[in-house]
């Protein structure tokens, strides 16, 4: 290695909150990606009948599950929180020639979640 | 990985961005929280969710939510891996892991789906 090449460091992210916050952010996508692998799976056992499906819903609410769900869950909510305050940057939204004020399009993002959250919710619970 | 596909996994990416963040928490609310504490055993009953499921509209549903939030992983962790290893975005292995991961995942919910 030449003198004048640093070795690689790869704690980097570790150093500022700001980088640890970044890469928290970032790796909230393999909990969500590990959730959906769990909805794939229930899916596959509700495929192979009742006894199947009845056997891995005793899976899920084993210890070890609960809490990688609790912990992709906190993780789901961190995606969403960041996702959404990045929203009026990615959308810019106009009403003639005035700007929408960011706060708005965020507040906008929260509502239309909520409304959503509570639509299948209520599919899944009531209907 | 061909710099002319970037606009395409990136929409992908951004996709399965807003899909996760809107739908995900309240999946995991339920699946992950209400379920295993028991309340809502009606609701997860084999008959219940079966014709729940069965529905075209739900079996759409559940292919955007679970294929979009795969290929939002797939964006993300890529580059994280990148950055975080000091890999350049460039070396194929990473991406192709990744992405392929994502396309797996797609065409297995297409396969469980349309089984069911």
């Amino acid at each position: 290695m030449s003198p004048f090449h640093r070795p690689p460091r790869f704690n980097w992210w570790l150093e500022n909150r700001a980088y640890a916050l970044f890469v928290v952010r970032e790796l909230t996508s393999v909990f969500i990606a590990a959730y959906v692998v769990l909805v794939l799976l229930l899916l596959r056992n509700l495929a192979l009948g009742r006894e199947a499906y009845e056997a891995y819903l005793r899976v899920l609410a084993t210890p070890g599950m609960v809490v990688l769900q609790i912990v992709a869950f906190a993780a789901a909510l961190y995606h969403s929180i960041t996702w959404f305050a990045l929203s009026p940057k990615a959308m810019v939204v106009r009403l003639g020639e005035k700007r929408v004020p960011p706060r708005v399009v965020v507040g906008a993002n929260y509502v239309a979640w909520i409304v959503v959250s509570a639509i299948i919710a209520w599919i899944v619970l009531g209907a | 990985m061909p710099k002319s596909t970037e606009p395409f996994w990136w929409l992908l990416f951004a996709a399965g961005g807003t899909v996760a963040a809107f739908l995900v928490p309240v999946h995991i609310i339920l699946s992950g929280i209400a379920l295993p504490a028991g309340w809502a055993r009606e609701a997860f009953a084999y008959d219940h969710i079966l014709a729940l499921v069965s529905h075209p509209l739900s079996r759409i549903y559940l292919f955007v939510l679970i294929s979009l939030s795969l290929f939002h992983w797939a964006h993300r962790f890529r580059y994280t891996l990148a950055e975080g290893l000091h890999l350049k975005t460039a070396w194929l292995p990473v991406p192709i892991a990744c992405y392929g991961s994502a396309i797996v995942g797609t065409i297995l919910a297409a396969i469980v789906l349309a089984k069911l």
